[in-house]
């Protein structure tokens, strides 16, 4: 590492990455509930011709930013335990890959 | 030569924004990884200045392709066929799940692209902003270092499972419709 090249606190860059992991998450956990229940699933259609998508998508999406904006404001400017951050933010964001998949989506809400 | 205008926008959702998203994020990893890492090749202001740019146009053609994807394609694909309808080909979906061979490519394949596209968005536009704070800089933070180049992977395996099942949901129901658009007039023969 060269001795010139700055460190500016990891504050901003940790909030960005686990506001990410939180979005990508609660896109998969709003998708299963709005595929299983019905009421959801009516509640999440903002736009008809898209359907529950366009809820689900827009309510993660808000979600993310929502997050993002609370844990910028507690974090910038500051130094967290950015491996912590990681590791909480890659389980966010496998689980979220995985719940999407529609057979492990199916594991839920089964009757 | 022809196309219908549902086909073309179908092309420019996925082979415009997506396919070109899909080349940008091969080029991001690479550059990621050989640039960016501890005692990796020199950055000058300019590479960095550029890399800005490459991750900002990422990051659109991302939110383009699920915008589109989603508010433009998408009500096309699901359209609901008038009762008593036999020819499904203006309902792609109905006429894949018409079928016990296609069927799957809606509940697997449909079911999961419309929701993990959205993943590659949501990462890039993180890396992007990191990035663009952090610039060269983010060689002395190697756990956001990693962050950054674990989420530009995970965008790309989101975008190519989008694009894979898009390419082969097009293929079996293909959206089609809309005005007919003219490119060349070919000769009988």
């Amino acid at each position: 590492m060269s001795g010139q090249e700055s460190r500016p606190p990891n504050g901003f860059g940790s909030a960005a990455i686990l506001a990410a992991g939180i979005g990508a998450f609660a896109l998969s956990v709003l998708a299963i509930v709005a595929d299983k229940v019905v009421s959801i699933k009516r509640l999440m259609v903002w736009y008809k011709p898209t359907g529950p998508l366009s809820g689900v998508t827009t309510s993660a999406i808000l979600v993310w930013l929502l997050a993002w904006a609370i844990l910028n404001t507690r974090w910038r400017g500051r130094n967290v335990a950015a491996a912590r951050v990681n590791t909480a933010a890659f389980i966010l964001l496998g689980l979220s890959l995985l719940l999407t998949f529609p057979p492990v989506a199916d594991l839920f809400f089964r009757r | 030569m022809e196309i219908s205008a549902r086909g073309l926008w179908t092309l420019i959702h996925g082979m415009g924004f997506g396919g070109l998203y899909l080349l940008a994020c091969s080029g991001a990893i690479v550059e990621l990884w050989r640039h960016y890492r501890q005692g990796g090749a020199p950055i000058t202001a300019r590479d960095e200045a550029f890399f800005r740019v490459y991750l900002g146009t990422m990051t659109l053609l991302a939110w383009l392709a699920v915008f589109t994807g989603a508010y433009l394609i998408y009500p096309w694909y699901r359209a609901t066929a008038p009762p008593g309808t036999v020819e499904l080909a203006g309902f792609p979906q109905m006429l894949l799940q018409s079928s016990p061979a296609t069927s799957a490519w809606h509940s697997i394949g449909m079911e999961w692209k419309e929701h993990a596209a959205w993943l590659a968005p949501i990462s890039i536009t993180m890396a992007s902003a990191v990035f663009l704070k952090y610039g060269r800089s983010i060689r002395t933070q190697p756990q956001l270092r990693s962050a950054v180049l674990g989420f530009v992977l995970v965008s790309f395996v989101a975008a190519g499972i989008a694009a894979f099942f898009g390419a082969m949901i097009n293929k079996n129901a293909p959206v089609e419709g809309g005005p007919i658009i003219h490119f060349v007039q070919g000769e009988l023969r």
